[in-house]
């Protein structure tokens, strides 16, 4: 079933053919638009048949199936009758654009995004695993977003745009929490586990958070009350739009994911209470709103929402034939609302208004267009023979049955029969207030009958109500059945669809519902005069205000914590990192642990003073800098001699020979920086900053204690066993280094290399003042190079070689290797710097240290890459054992090459910083030209 | 000795965090310069203190563990080539800003302008 991955990606592929086609005349860029959309609903159509006979088509891709990720789709019934929904009011919608749009706007770009939102609503409902469905839930609203700001250059649009977005996109993130709750809590992300886990969800203690995020999700993206207010504000966007978007399909989302999640979520009391009345309270608040609206779209809307809490209502009560009635009326609802919302957008195309107060008496002059939007309002009113007349019915029956509220439960039918009172006046004003009632007042144009073409899809949509209403079993039979046995994840219950029932309560009801509501309407005047006496409150305004104080709230928060200070930054990060690892340790129950000590000696009490001294005075004499860097040099030394005793000769080597290059480093610094800190920090920041440093050093000398003093249990045991065998080298670190983890290695010496490189970058294009004085005034010494450094060092420099080639050569078996021999031969060469100065280090050492560093990474990669030659993996190593006479048996392995690389890149690295720091002070420092 | 040994990081640790929360460039990096010597020990006492027990096959009868003394050796690298960006920025800092604090300017003091020490005649 690979092709069913295809066919939410199909519409994907038609954003870019509305873009492409736009400069070929409307007409053609509608029907190429269509082409594929019009291919997927046909791919749809033909596994229809085996749906019908229950069958169920998944196919997935993994991705990482480990946590649960995977492209996975599904077409069940209920998918089927959203796919068709989708796809086929999509069609008539694209149709009814190529008329609606006028020739100021970019057709190309609103096909574009009406396909990109096609492609993502497709995606959601055949979406098989519910990260994935997640993913496409957002790619609606942002989708949504773009089309209701269409026309941006209207206020209206950006704010509704902006509020649907807010509204629908913090449900989504509800929705995203309570999905992955509900993915762990069912230990599986695919959409199937989950339905057939019902009752382990219900059962678990997550089950209420469960609801509560996915239902939220639900709610603000099928409007829902409390969240409804953001639904008549996206009526800035084209009508189209509204048909597609806000009556047909993304406010169905919403109905969608609780249809979807109802054998998971179902049929408990909470389900029951927070569904079924928020349902309730939606479809009288909208119901009731709608007949005060002036704007033909406002009523639409507002009856939108009402009709959405009718289905979420249905979803709510728990029957299975609650359900199949809410599935139906879904049907039924996408195909009347689209066709009103049609009609209303060829009342504001044809006659320049959508004001009710000025629309009056239409039937002159569009008798054919009325006669339509006549037929879908008696059918949103729920008249016999619509189709909006069955559900209502089967909605009626339901609430009949409703016990869930005890012995209040009578008030279910009652009020479901007062929002039916109230749908009547509103459907009897769409139809009298516009069509009828008098002459038009003030229209901009003299109304007419709209293109041929841009009636097609009302026509079509109008005779679906028909018949649907009149032959429901046979038209839409088999899919419903379908799609409620997908819904129920089980055997959908028996019901007829019928028009006739007999005389029966229901029956009394939409009887009641019919009469009450021609009242109602024939007493507007006196609704409307007590409905004056609230005071308006825009929600748009409110809205706003909400959204303003949340920005301003944050942005005092953001400027509490990000002031420009990079002090209370690392403050603020310090005190997060103490209290989280003091929080932990606190649960340790002994500091000390089981393992022996090391008794102390003489020697090492010594240099413990020597360092604890030093480190101390680091601090203290922090604002004389060269006096703190002395002592700093101090504690290092201390540290390479703690490494050498205990067992790293390889660490204090290194250690040692980094200690030079850095105090150089930092003493070159110090000649551009000033000498001296200036005091000022206050006495209390000073109190602060150093409880919280004696608080964290506290913490960090007693996790390395309690970490010492316990036995340990190391991985090394493999390095060591494989050392000599695996590694051919007896010296462990180094193997680590270059063999066991070389590819580590490699990383390091390739950052080593990026950061020789930008501090290179840095140093380019600086601008210093060359001091003349050091910080006490007195002038620097005339005598660069003296005579006896000089000589000294040249004499040192074959000498400093060869025991750095003695390191670099013994390192896979003793003590040494790459990184201390390169270490190493930097500071033979600077020493030779020091002494000469850099113009005559020029002449006589032509050395490049950039090409060093590149051709150093260069050989250890290459190094690596030869094992493939082999048939190894990556960096696997070689060697043996060779015999010389006069050398003797010595060894060779492609380790040495990777050392090799090491040692070229830490020269070069260390070498490009130095020198050209060093370069800094002298005649040769590079100039602005040089480096542009 | 743990116990010695302990201490000296954490002094170290406490030495470096006071200095890396001063307000010129030069204290902050000598303060990770020490940040970075207790980083080091920390890390190479999680493979515990051990005496006469080089990691060279052969050497000695028992073998410190070499895992912790391999990466603090690349650390030790690396912390240089980080010391020596830190410090290059601290001076490209200084020369671009004209001050060498952490902010880029001074914060706003009586007195100011006659603290602004040293370097630029």
């Amino acid at each position: 079933m690979s092709s069913l991955i295809w066919l939410p990606f199909l519409p994907l592929l038609g954003t870019l053919i509305p873009l492409i086609t736009a400069r070929f005349s409307r007409t053609a860029c509608a029907f190429m638009t269509a082409a594929l959309p019009a291919l997927t609903l046909f791919l749809v159509l033909t596994h229809a048949g085996d749906i019908f006979q229950g069958e169920r088509f998944q196919a997935a891709l993994p991705w990482i199936p480990a946590i649960g990720l995977e492209l996975a789709f599904r077409l069940d019934g209920l998918a089927l009758l959203f796919s068709i929904l989708i796809l086929g009011i999509g069609l008539l919608v694209i149709l009814y654009a190529r008329y609606y749009l006028s020739a100021k706007d970019s057709i190309g770009k609103f096909y574009s995004y009406l396909i990109l939102f096609m492609f993502a609503m497709l995606g959601v409902v055949l979406s098989d695993n519910l990260i994935q469905l997640w993913f496409f839930w957002e790619l609606t609203s942002i989708s949504s977003f773009l089309l209701i700001s269409f026309w941006g250059h209207k206020t209206e649009a950006r704010k509704g745009a902006r509020m649907a977005l807010t509204v629908t996109g913090a449900g989504g993130l509800a929705l995203l929490a309570g999905l992955l709750i509900l993915g762990n809590t069912v230990g599986s992300f695919s959409l199937q586990d989950v339905l057939d886990s019902g009752e382990l969800i219900k059962a678990s203690a997550n089950y209420p958070i469960i609801v509560v995020l996915i239902l939220l999700g639900a709610f603000t993206k099928s409007a829902q009350f409390p969240f409804h207010f953001w639904l008549p504000n996206a009526m800035a966007a084209p009508t189209p739009v509204s048909a597609y978007l806000h009556s047909a399909t993304m406010v169905k989302a919403g109905i969608f994911l609780m249809a979807r999640f109802y054998p998971a979520l179902a049929d408990t009391d909470l389900w029951f209470m927070i569904v079924s009345l928020t349902g309730l309270a939606t479809f009288l608040v909208g119901a009731y709103i709608a007949i005060f609206q002036h704007d033909l779209k406002g009523l639409l809307a507002n009856s939108t929402i009402s009709h959405l809490g009718l289905i979420t209502l249905l979803l709510g009560m728990g029957t299975d034939l609650a359900a199949v009635a809410a599935i139906f009326h879904i049907i039924n609802h996408a195909i009347f609302k689209a066709s009103l919302f049609m009609a209303a957008g060829i009342i504001d195309h044809e006659s320049g208004s959508r004001d009710m107060r000025q629309l009056n008496g239409l039937w002159k002059y569009m008798p054919y267009t009325a006669t339509l939007a006549m037929v879908a309002s008696a059918s949103m009113a729920g008249v016999p023979l619509m189709n909006g007349f069955l559900s209502k019915e089967m909605f009626f029956t339901e609430t009949l049955h409703q016990a869930s509220l005890g012995s209040l439960s009578w008030f279910i039918p009652v009020l479901a029969t007062l929002g039916g009172v109230f749908a009547v006046a509103y459907s009897m004003r769409f139809i009298h207030d516009v069509f009828f009632n008098g002459e038009p007042i003030n229209l901009p144009k003299t109304p007419h009958e709209p293109p041929r073409y841009m009636r097609v899809p009302v026509e079509i949509l109008v005779g679906l109500c028909l018949v649907v209403g009149i032959f429901p079993s046979l038209v839409v039979g088999d899919l419903l059945f379908a799609a409620a046995e997908a819904t129920l994840n089980g055997p959908a219950p028996t019901y007829s669809l019928a028009i006739w029932h007999g005389f029966n309560f229901p029956l009394l009801m939409s009887v009641i519902a019919l009469l009450g509501g021609l009242y109602m309407y024939h007493n507007r005047h006196h609704m409307f005069k007590f409905q004056a006496q609230f005071p308006t409150s825009d929600p748009k305004l409110v809205f706003e205000g909400v959204i303003q104080s949340l920005t301003n709230r944050a942005s005092r928060f953001i400027a509490f914590t990000e002031n420009g200070s990079l002090q209370r930054y690392i403050f603020f990060v310090l005190v997060i990192a103490i209290v989280m690892t003091a929080s932990t340790l606190m649960k340790l129950n002994a500091t000390a642990g089981q393992r022996p000590e090391i008794p102390l000696d003489a020697l090492s009490i010594t240099c413990a003073v020597l360092l604890c001294v030093s480190a101390l005075a680091t601090v203290l004499w922090h604002r004389r800098r060269v006096i703190a860097l002395l002592t700093l040099s101090v504690v290092g030394l201390i540290v390479s001699l703690a490494f050498a005793q205990f067992s790293a000769p390889d660490l204090a080597l290194t250690q040692l020979s980094v200690e030079v290059v850095t105090v150089i480093l930092l003493i070159l610094a110090l000649f551009f920086l000033p000498q001296n800190t200036p005091k000022e920090s206050s006495p209390r920041r000073v109190v602060r900053d150093l409880s919280l440093a004696s608080l964290i050093g506290g913490v960090v000398g007693t996790i390395s204690y309690a970490l010492m003093t316990r036995p340990l249990d190391t991985i090394s045991t493999f390095f060591t066993e494989n050392s000599k065998t695996g590694g051919g080298g007896t010296n462990i670190v180094n193997v680590i280094l270059v063999d066991f983890r070389g590819f580590d290695t490699l990383g390091e010496i390739t950052v080593l290399g990026i950061a020789a490189l930008g501090i290179y970058k840095l140093i380019a294009k600086m601008r210093l003042y060359m001091p003349s004085s050091d910080g006490n005034g007195l002038a620097w010494s005339e005598d660069r190079y003296p005579i006896l450094l000089a000589v000294i060092s040249q004499s040192l420099l074959p000498l400093a070689l060869l025991v750095s080639a003695y390191i670099f050569l013994r390192g896979h078996n003793m003590p040494g290797g790459g990184f201390i021999a390169g270490l190493i031969t930097s500071v033979a060469i600077i020493q030779q710097y020091v002494a000469h100065g850099v113009d005559w280090i020029k002449t006589r050492l032509k050395l490049d240290y950039q090409i060093m560093i590149g051709s150093g990474i260069g050989i250890a990669t290459l190094s690596g890459l030869g094992s493939w030659v082999f048939g190894h993996t990556f960096l696997s190593s070689w060697f043996d054992y060779f015999y010389l006479p006069v050398i003797g048996k010595f060894e060779l392995a492609s380790a040495m090459i990777f050392d090799l690389g090491v040692f070229l890149t830490v020269v070069g690295a260390t070498m490009l910083i130095l020198a050209n720091l060093g370069q800094l002070t002298t005649s040769e420092r590079p100039t602005q030209k040089e480096h542009d | 000795m743990e116990g010695l040994y302990a201490f000296c990081v954490g002094l170290l640790t406490a030495c470096g965090i006071f200095l890396a929360l001063r307000g010129r460039t030069f204290s902050v990096v000598i303060g990770l310069t020490l940040l970075s010597y207790a980083v080091n020990l920390f890390l190479f006492a999680s493979g515990r203190l051990k005496l006469n027990a080089a990691a060279v096959l052969g050497e000695s009868e028992q073998y410190s563990d070499p895992l912790p003394q391999a990466l603090v050796l690349t650390a030790i690298v690396i912390g240089f080539a980080m010391t020596a960006f830190a410090v290059i920025l601290a001076m490209r800092a200084r020369a671009d800003l004209g001050n060498d604090h952490v902010d880029g300017t001074l914060p706003a003091q009586p007195g100011d302008a006659s603290k602004k020490s040293g370097g630029s005649q």
